[in-house]
């Protein structure tokens, strides 16, 4: 139990997604105008990022891992599949987002048109798929911890979009140098953000 | 080569380029760009991988469903990625280690996915896939850039060779540390954003 809070907090504080490893930059970058916008974002990544990790996750477990066929039989004990990983991952990820993209349509319509391009985009949203790669690199042991992992991953993704649009929505009143107006600003403003999660970096569990 | 081919393969250096003008592609840019070799493994692969998925895609345009051409796309993407991963494996494999995911990661680079939507399906497979070299190359260039940056201030070296020479350090220099922070590459691309608009008025942002 200690295992799977502390794989939480580790993955939304000290590896958080977007100050650490920089995925998702080009939805956090585009979308983080509002901050109402990109509460519904940050919502339907952490949605996403828990369904496909764990199955990912399974996946990885009972059919592609070295000799994780053989519960098929003698015969399949030596298959290797783990360099399909990548495309399984991927084809997981896009089924996922087309189920979610579904589900919000019918369910929340004012989220759906607010999000508009940026939904089906998750897709391709670098966070998603490294998420469930960092997961086969990290080589989880059990489905919690797994759990956790999507959990706290996408929660840190949210945490800094929500915190960037703040930000961005306040330094709309500020004189900025008209080269720096827009994407300039936005990279350094992250990189300073990125300082403070630094901090993090000391706590040790 | 005809002019209007150059211009495609010129235009993504500067006024186009996918990572400072058009923002697409930033998690590897910044990710890889600690030390030079990595970045320039990297950009090469972005390079193979954007030309050869706008070539294949360019070619089965007309033959794939609109509404599922994001999955034919990925499909086709990853299938790129995959032998790339492989090739690097057999032949760099310590580079190959040092780029851990972001070799994945290749499939959901913006970069590639925005120009085989953009470009790829409506127009023909060779300009199609000088567009892809182009815009690869575009990404490369800043890739290099800042990954120059990086690893000479913060490490005093260069593809491995030392750089800052011995005597300065015994007069009291010290690698920046904080080059190495993922924080750098943020400001640094910004940075390079914002000279690059200074330049060319034309790309600055009306708000």
């Amino acid at each position: 139990m200690q295992e799977i809070i502390n794989i939480f907090v580790r993955s939304v504080f000290i590896d958080n997604m977007i100050f650490s490893f920089f995925l998702g930059m080009c939805s956090y970058l585009a979308v983080s105008k509002t901050v109402k916008t990109s509460i519904g974002l940050g919502i339907a990544v952490v949605f996403v990022q828990v369904i496909t990790v764990p199955v990912n996750y399974l996946l990885l477990k009972y059919v592609m891992k070295p000799g994780a066929l053989s519960w098929l039989g003698e015969t399949f004990q030596g298959v290797d599949l783990s360099f399909l990983s990548f495309m399984v991952f991927i084809a997981t990820i896009a089924a996922m987002v087309q189920l979610v993209e579904m589900v919000v349509e019918k369910f929340s319509p004012a989220l759906y048109n607010s999000l508009g391009i940026f939904l089906p985009l998750i897709a391709v949203n670098c966070a998603i798929l490294g998420g469930s790669l960092f997961m086969e690199q990290r080589e989880y042991e059990n489905i919690g911890q797994v759990l956790s992992w999507g959990l706290g991953s996408g929660f840190g993704w949210m945490l800094a979009i929500v915190s960037l649009a703040a930000i961005r929505e306040k330094m709309k009143y500020n004189q900025i140098p008209p080269a720096l107006k827009g994407m300039g600003i936005t990279f350094i403003v992250t990189g300073l953000m990125s300082i403070a999660f630094m901090s993090f970096l000391g706590i040790k569990i | 080569m005809s002019g209007k081919n150059f211009k495609m393969l010129s235009n993504p250096f500067n006024l186009q380029n996918p990572v400072t003008v058009q923002i697409l592609g930033i998690c590897s840019a910044l990710a890889v760009t600690v030390k030079l070799k990595p970045a320039i493994v990297m950009g090469l692969s972005v390079i193979v991988v954007t030309a050869f998925s706008n070539l294949v895609i360019s070619w089965m345009r007309n033959s794939i469903p609109p509404r599922i051409r994001i999955i034919v796309q990925l499909v086709v993407v990853a299938t790129m990625v995959i032998l790339v991963d492989q090739v690097l494996r057999a032949f760099v494999y310590d580079v190959s280690k040092q780029l851990s995911v972001y070799v994945g990661l290749i499939i959901t680079n913006c970069i590639i996915m925005g120009r085989l939507e953009a470009f790829a399906m409506g127009n023909k497979p060779w300009p199609s896939f000088i567009d892809g070299i182009g815009n690869g190359i575009g990404y490369a260039v800043i890739l290099i850039v800042v990954a120059t940056v990086r690893e000479l201030f913060g490490s005093g070296t260069l593809l491995g060779f030392k750089i800052v020479p011995q005597a300065v350090y015994d007069a009291g220099y010290i690698n920046n540390g904080m080059m190495i922070m993922p924080t750098m590459a943020l400001i640094l691309v910004g940075v390079i954003i914002w000279i690059q608009r200074s330049y060319f008025k034309q790309l600055n942002e009306k708000e």
